[in-house]
């Protein structure tokens, strides 16, 4: 009686299997950081950098999963067509075969290695902390955002019935210092590819390179209460000109005068729930 | 106050004359020496320890519970038909999807996973007379009564039911932001209902571990029981952690304490990670139960036995091994957690889902399939899980998680993926009601059932998926008034109609099916130990045992020439 | 009583591992306990059975050529019928409500409570004796 079976219907000799591996890794690598053309799979082509980075890894795993889901479904349907009963004959008892589940053990864990080193590439990308100068607070509250710019006196302040906008130069790398006052916020720009969470206590960091100029429409992703579902902002990006040219209408008196107020509100949001110890988180691991 | 103390015993002579065809199998007899008879009417039930009447109990309490979560769902798509719905306020809208979560993972997925049809089924398909703690067993039940009553209360007190989402985030969750007594109700009746599910855990582990049939050796246990031994072992391991972080809440609420809050010392995050610690091996005892349920069924369906089962065990315990090492995964945006550990972690638990899958579909190769309405409801179950499990490998990699985490592409992969445990507790109910209650329910009515569910499931889901890659956030009362947008919802809330009344005709189902067609032992040619004994079970399950050689001891009795081979062997 | 004894330390080595790589590198507290005491949590029972499976009898149900007759004699005396459960229930409830509504309410809790414990320990002894 042969133990091993014979047919090779089901067990790929070892260079297959090699070949398998090599045909199912280049494509993934190829696609995650080349960029070549390939549909959205309903993501969107970010305005930033890095958005743009995590995009092409949607479309990586895209292919991924669009590949096993259409072999798996593929097999569910044929077997279910295919093997309707005919008769009452009690078909052939096979338990098990032995080298066909290694294969779908090991196949499975390369492509997850696969996934994961693509992962690792755009994580490094998108976490990046390069030195800059334009460096923006953001404080979130219930139920509203506070922008803060680092060694500038500007700042934009805003609630549920009067969105603030944030502003910041295209084509620079601007640093982002996110933190809460009171609950857990979320800080997610659709048109980024991007949120984080607007921890009390703790300053998150980004950074956000965005590629073009427009206003960008953000909210609130972390429940926080009861109007959490209304508490928009934007983001404005405009030329480096436009930029300067906002920053210093803050240096006017009138723009001075302005300014200190939106500061006072946005203190009197925060004087409340002063967090005892802030700590920077590290971004990326 | 009466009390019985039934004593089991197995004879140790073979009864000859055991209506078998003289095929001389080995049948013993088991005999109950019952003291007297128990109470009768109401008394009866609030004094039963009969796992079975307890199981009973656990599904008619959990379904009343899905019911109950899928009214307060249909509220919610009806409120998101339109951008700038009136159907509720904001303030009530907070409530609704914080309980109708609260509802159906810790009220129904929870106690249907491992309440209801795991205390029916695990002591009959080990050959046991009773779980090994009975009056444990009863607690375990009344607990969860209680609890599901304590959270229900919440509607009725001032400042209504909890409103922070079903994972209570602290500091939103603390005295400050949510005062009333709706969130205090919140978090005792999950206090009663982690109880419930630790007791449940004990008497499974136990059970599993000290009163199998002779012959019945942990390698011929049927692959739910195997199942639900690693979702007790994950029970023990998880609902602690759980219930501690729940006293910590409520100390910061009431004590003074400042576990969570930044003022006085104490951490946010640390909510979520005693949160997620529990909250991702949680996924896995609701799944696994299913898992286990479809892996009894393909098999029977087939007329195969179920295919690499040593595979699957293995495949169950690497995901138990597994999911205490990926909270995180539910915290990526936090920015305070390890990332690339948690993301390997989570990709890797792909692989024994896999795994499963390709079982499943090996147990039905070369098959004769025949579609019975459990069997629709199974595969049903495997291609939705499917599609959930493969969004959930998308969500494991931190930067396409920072823009689809609290979007609605995380809500549309999560109820895939419980969408599919529905439909496959739609498999078991159909396949063991007739065990359980001795009467058959009615296939064509079934069959109507799973094609309203199973479509009604993808319509539902499907346009969420759309919606969050597009940036809709979740737990939102209104939207910006786009007009995709709200097409994409519009076509999301008919999903919901459609599985709404998808479940009207699963009550209906059981309204005409009542005490109609008498079910007999076997209707279904089934496999494992619980087919052999009669529908429903006498009164400590077993009049007969057979003689127990593999891991399908019915089929082995009744099909002598059809035993399980490896493949490439021939039957001999 | 072996292969029960090998999956829970199997497990618990396996968070052991976990811990350890995650501890050293995420230095992370809270992740880290939680999984160290989900080692200990394996281990324990784990090697409880380990213990006793190097001093018990071979089961009939870990004999795969197991007969019926092997595993005959008395099984266990099951408790048929009895309230403290539902009691017990009840005393939980109330000192949970006693929580959200008042102290007060620990009293008819804590009451049933340790009627339940009474009750069901008497009861046990009453009917467990062989």
């Amino acid at each position: 009686m042969e133990l091993m079976p014979q047919t090779p219907q089901g067990a790929p000799t070892r260079s297959r299997l090699r070949r398998l591996v090599v045909a199912l890794a280049l494509p993934i690598a190829g696609i995650s950081l080349s960029g070549c053309t390939l549909p959205g799979f309903g993501a969107h082509q970010a305005d930033t950098t890095t958005g743009q980075s995590a995009y092409r890894l949607w479309q990586g795993f895209s292919v991924v999963a669009a590949i096993i889901g259409a072999f798996v479904l593929a097999l569910i349907v044929y077997a279910v067509v295919a093997y309707r009963r005919k008769g009452d004959t009690i078909p052939k008892q096979t338990q098990y075969h032995v080298p066909l589940e290694i294969v779908y053990t090991v196949i499975p864990i390369l492509i997850v290695i696969a996934l994961f080193v693509a992962t690792i590439v755009t994580e490094n990308k998108v976490l990046a902390m390069p030195k800059t100068d334009v460096a923006i607070n953001v404080n979130a509250f219930q139920w509203g955002w506070g922008f803060t710019y680092e060694h500038q006196n500007a700042v934009a302040i805003g609630n549920t019935t009067d969105s603030p906008v944030m502003v910041m130069p295209v084509d620079t790398d601007v640093r982002i210092i996110l933190t809460a006052t009171d609950v857990v916020h979320g800080f997610y720009v659709r048109d980024f590819n991007f949120s984080r969470f607007a921890l009390p206590g703790v300053k998150n960091q980004f950074t956000l390179h965005a590629t073009k100029t427009g206003t960008f429409f953000g909210q609130c992703t972390q429940l926080c209460g009861l109007y959490h579902s209304i508490m928009y902002y934007k983001v404005k990006v405009v030329t480096q000109p436009e930029y300067q040219t906002w920053l210093s209408s803050f240096n006017t008196p009138e723009g001075k005068v302005a300014a200190d107020t939106a500061k006072q509100v946005l203190k009197e949001q925060m004087s409340a729930h002063v967090p005892v110890k802030t700590q920077f988180s590290r971004g990326a691991y | 106050m009466t009390t019985t103390i039934d004593r089991i015993t197995i004879d140790s002579h073979d009864h000859g004359d055991d209506h078998d065809g003289g095929r001389g199998h080995d049948e013993v007899h088991v005999h109950d020496h019952a003291e007297h008879h128990g109470p009768s009417g109401i008394l009866n039930w609030l004094t039963t320890t009969d796992h079975k009447i307890i199981g009973l109990s656990y599904t008619v309490t959990s379904v009343i519970m899905l019911i109950i979560g899928g009214a307060l769902a249909e509220v919610i798509r009806g409120q998101l038909a339109n951008p700038n719905g009136h159907l509720v306020t904001l303030a009530q809208y907070n409530e609704l999807f914080t309980m109708h979560g609260s509802i159906m993972i810790y009220l129904f997925a929870g106690p249907f996973a491992f309440g209801a049809l795991a205390n029916i089924i695990v002591p009959i398909q080990i050959g046991a007379p009773d779980m090994a703690f009975p009056r444990l067993n009863a607690l375990s039940y009344w607990l969860y009564l209680t609890g599901a009553i304590t959270m229900l209360l919440g509607f009725f007190v001032t400042g209504g039911a909890a409103n922070f989402g079903w994972v209570g985030y602290a500091p939103l969750s603390d005295a400050i932001y949510s005062p009333g007594a709706g969130a205090d109700l919140w978090i005792g009746g999950l206090m009663l209902t982690g109880f419930s599910a630790i007791f449940t855990g004990v008497n499974i582990c136990a059970t599993v571990f000290y009163l199998r049939a002779p012959g019945m050796t942990l390698f011929r246990m049927p692959i739910f029981t195997w199942n639900l031994l690693v979702v007790s072992i994950l029970i023990l391991l998880a609902f602690p952690v759980l219930t501690a972080g729940l006293i910590m809440l409520y100390a910061d609420r009431h004590l003074g304490t400042h576990i969570f809050t930044v003022v006085g010392g104490g951490s946010p995050v640390l909510w979520q990670h005693i949160f997620w610690f529990w909250g991702h091996p949680e996924v896995y005892i609701l799944a696994l139960p299913f898992f286990g349920m479809v892996t009894e069924i393909i098999p029977v369906f087939s007329r195969k036995p179920v295919f690499g089962y040593k595979g699957m065990i293995f495949a169950t315990l690497t995901i138990a091994a597994l999911s205490l090492g990926v909270w995180a995964h539910h915290m990526f945006t936090t920015g305070v957690v390890l990332l690339p550990f948690f993301s390997i972690m989570s990709l890797l638990i792909a692989v024994p889902t896999g795994i499963k899958i390709f079982n499943w579909i090996g147990s039905m190769w070369r098959g004769q399939i025949w579609f019975s309405a459990a069997m629709l409801f199974s595969i049903g179950f495997v291609i939705t899980f499917l599609i959930g499990g493969l969004t959930g490998v998308y969500l494991a990699s931190p930067p396409l998680d920072f823009f689809t985490h609290d979007t609605y592409f995380i809500v549309a992969h999560f109820h895939s993926v419980v969408m599919a445990l529905v439909i496959g507790g739609m498999a078991g109910l159909y396949f063991w009601g007739p065990k359980i209650t001795g009467y058959m329910l009615n296939e064509r009515i079934g069959k109507a059932q799973f094609w309203l569910l199973f479509i009604g499931t993808q319509v539902f889901t499907i346009p969420q998926y759309i919606l969050g890659l597009q940036g809709m956030p979740r737990r939102m009362a209104v939207y910006p008034n786009d007009p995709q947008w709200q097409n994409l919802n519009t076509l999301s809330s008919v999903g919901a109609i459609l599985i709404g009344i998808s479940t009207v005709v699963f009550v209906l189902n059981i309204v005409a099916s009542w005490k109609k067609h008498p079910a007999g032992d076997n209707p279904w040619d089934a496999h494992t130990l619980e087919w052999f004994t009669t529908s429903p079970p006498p009164h400590h399950n077993f009049f007969r045992l057979p003689k127990i050689r593999s891991e399908r001891p019915t089929w082995d009795h009744n099909h002598p020439d059809a035993k399980a081979l490896a493949h490439g062997k021939d039957a001999h | 009583m072996r292969i029960e004894a090998k999956i829970l330390i199997s497990l618990g080595l396996f968070f052991g591992l976990m811990c350890a790589v995650y501890w050293t590198w995420s230095l992370e507290n809270a992740g880290g306990v939680m999984m160290l005491f989900g080692m200990g949590l394996c281990l324990l029972p784990g090697s409880y059975y380990y213990w006793w499976s190097r001093r018990m009898g071979p089961r009939a149900e870990d004999d795969p050529n197991a007969t019926q007759e092997s595993g005959a004699g008395y099984i266990d005396a099951f408790p048929g019928s009895s309230i403290f459960p539902f009691i017990l229930g009840m005393g939980a409830f109330f000192v949970v409500m006693a929580m959200v509504f008042g102290s007060w309410m620990l009293i008819p809790g804590l009451a049933l409570v340790i009627w339940a414990a009474l009750g069901g320990i008497a009861e046990g002894r009453r009917g467990g004796a062989r």
